[in-house]
């Protein structure tokens, strides 16, 4: 393996601490990751030399951060390999921009009748936009069904799909399994029918090579603060062709060509979605985050974290009590599991006393976790930064705890 | 039967002993749990549930010869172990003496930073219901 831990981890000022009293292990990256130096340097560097607003002062200062800020959309374009950067939309995150798109692509070409398909293991930031959409415009939710093991069951797809469907807005990597769903397969199938289909790629732009050409999905939302950028900001990635198409989503400044008020005409994308000053510093910043994780390579990023996966699973399995929740073939790293004769939170806070953070609950799928049959899970999930070593101490902890209920 | 002060002042020293130990005290939070009275299964119903909990925690009251009598049950056990701290010091007391109580204890062994934010929030909410309990008690028997 061509990583090195300790250099990584040097790079990242956070997991450097105690607490209480033991050295922090961080197993909550699918929850968000940490932010390296260089991120934590452009947002400093961004206030102290370049503040100014975007787009419109004719001075150098705007000058700069216009051109840094342009920057950034155009190394994201790159990072999921867009056709062109206006085909990158600035929001606050993933729920927001899955919020635009059930907003504006919603409000314009979904109606009465016509069907949208989510499946059982969405975050609810992938549920209650639509929702909220179906009960507006009368139309109607169907769900993937799935199966034990957290895979979905792709016949049963297929059946759901009819001409009535308009939109499939599916997860690509599950935040509460880990699953890697079947994607490409899922959208050749929905657009031999003619329905549009949006990744939510919160989870797997940190971990996988996401192509959207190769893909062909029409949307992709993720969030910075997953991909070791800063919090508060997202992409939407939308075709072209159906951006266009789509009505704007907040009015205001930046958003417009010309106003009058008889009439306002809209801007070009991406800056008819993007009302207002946006938020310039985390744009700036985030091109670090992307610069940081294109010079580890997707490739490299995978592998260790495949390993470290494959290790926990090894190491985890052999702990009697230890009930592992998704064990789809294809995971990003994430490992659910349950203790036998406790709860979650119980755990969880055991663990949090040996400075090891993990998140526990529902995770925000609580119709996954009904499914399922569980209240919740304990979850550790990997980021570039974790060890074996890490891995070892969660290990040996969850052992000496699972041990109260399982002798 | 010790006074509302006195088993305060027992916790806050039984916890002194675990000091600083995070772990420790977790441990034994959980094993408190174990000590408290059976809820009758016909209880663990919804109605029963306190509100604002992140667990789930039921608790049940009813009056014995003038005192409240309360029960209680969760699911998770680090839950149980702190509504069992509570229902030593204030279970099977008269309505007044609960109604009237003031708990420092909760302060004296910094329990907001053992059990965090989230968790102080749904310990605040136990200790209402309990009061709410004993205040409709309260009111019964003055009628
Ligand atoms: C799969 C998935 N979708 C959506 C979201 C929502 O992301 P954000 O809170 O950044 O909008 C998350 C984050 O937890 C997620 O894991």
């Amino acid at each position: 393996m061509n990583f090195d831990i300790e250099k990584i981890r040097s790079l990242f000022p956070l997991l450097h601490q105690e607490v209480h009293g033991k050295p922090l292990i961080y197993f909550d990256n699918a929850a968000t990751t940490q932010k390296p130096q260089s991120v934590l340097d452009a947002l400093t560097g961004y206030y102290n030399h370049d503040n100014s607003n975007i787009h419109r002062g004719a001075h150098a200062l705007a000058d700069r951060a216009t051109r840094y800020f342009e920057e950034t959309r155009e190394t994201i374009k790159d990072f999921i390999h867009a056709r062109e950067a206006a085909e990158i939309i600035f929001t606050k995150g993933t729920t927001e921009s899955i919020n635009l798109v059930a907003s504006t692509f919603g409000r314009k070409f979904i109606g009465s009748g016509d069907e949208i398909i989510i499946s059982t293991m969405e975050h609810h930031s992938n549920i209650v936009p639509w929702q909220m959409l179906c009960e507006e415009k009368g139309a109607i939710l169907k769900i993937i069904p799935i199966s034990e093991s957290g895979e979905i069951l792709f016949e049963e797809f297929e059946k759901l799909l009819s001409p009535k469907t308009k939109l499939v807005s599916i997860v690509h990597a599950s935040n509460a399994l880990g699953t890697i769903n079947p994607v490409r397969k899922i959208i050749q199938a929905a657009h031999s029918l003619g329905a549009k289909v949006l990744l939510d790629g919160a989870q797997s732009t940190s971990h996988l090579e996401v192509d959207v050409q190769e893909l062909d999905c029409d949307f992709l939302a993720f969030s910075a603060h997953k991909l070791y950028g800063p919090t508060g900001l997202g992409v939407l990635y939308g075709k072209r062709e159906i951006l266009e198409a789509m009505p704007p989503f907040h009015g205001g400044g930046e958003m417009i060509k010309e106003v009058t008020f008889e009439k306002t005409t809209y801007n070009e994308i991406p800056f008819k979605f993007e009302a207002g000053t946006p938020n310039i510093a985390d744009v700036i910043a985030f091109k670090s985050s992307l610069d940081f994780i294109n010079g580890l390579g997707k490739k490299a990023i995978k592998a260790h974290e495949d390993e470290l996966l494959a290790y926990a699973n090894e190491k985890m399995g052999e702990i009697k009590g230890f009930i592992p929740v998704g064990t789809a073939p294809e995971k990003v790293s994430v490992l659910s599991f349950n203790i036998n004769g406790m709860h979650p939170y119980d755990v969880g806070m055991m663990l949090d006393a040996n400075g090891i953070a993990v998140r526990t609950g529902h995770h925000c799928t609580q119709p996954l976790m009904k499914r399922l049959g569980l209240e919740g899970t304990v979850r550790a999930s990997f980021a570039v930064y974790n060890s074996k070593l890490e891995i070892d101490s969660m290990a040996d902890n969850v052992a000496k705890i699972a041990r109260i209920k399982n002798k | 039967m010790s006074s509302i002060k006195d088993i305060q002042d027992e916790i806050v020293s039984e916890f002194e002993i675990l000091g600083d130990d995070k772990e420790s005290t977790i441990y034994f939070i959980m094993e408190l749990g174990a000590g408290l009275e059976a809820l009758p299964e016909v209880a663990r119903v919804e109605d029963n549930i306190i509100k604002g909990c992140q667990s789930k925690v039921w608790l049940i009251a009813e009056e014995q010869d003038g005192k409240v009598h309360y029960m209680a049950d969760s699911n998770t056990d680090i839950t149980k172990g702190l509504i069992s701290l509570l229902l030593r010091v204030l279970n099977n007391r008269a309505p007044e003496e609960i109604l009237n109580a003031k708990l420092d204890f909760v302060e004296r062994i910094g329990m907001g930073s053992i059990i965090g934010s989230q968790r102080s929030n749904g310990f605040a909410s136990m200790i209402k219901q309990i009061k709410l309990f004993a205040f409709a008690i309260q009111s019964n028997q003055n009628v």
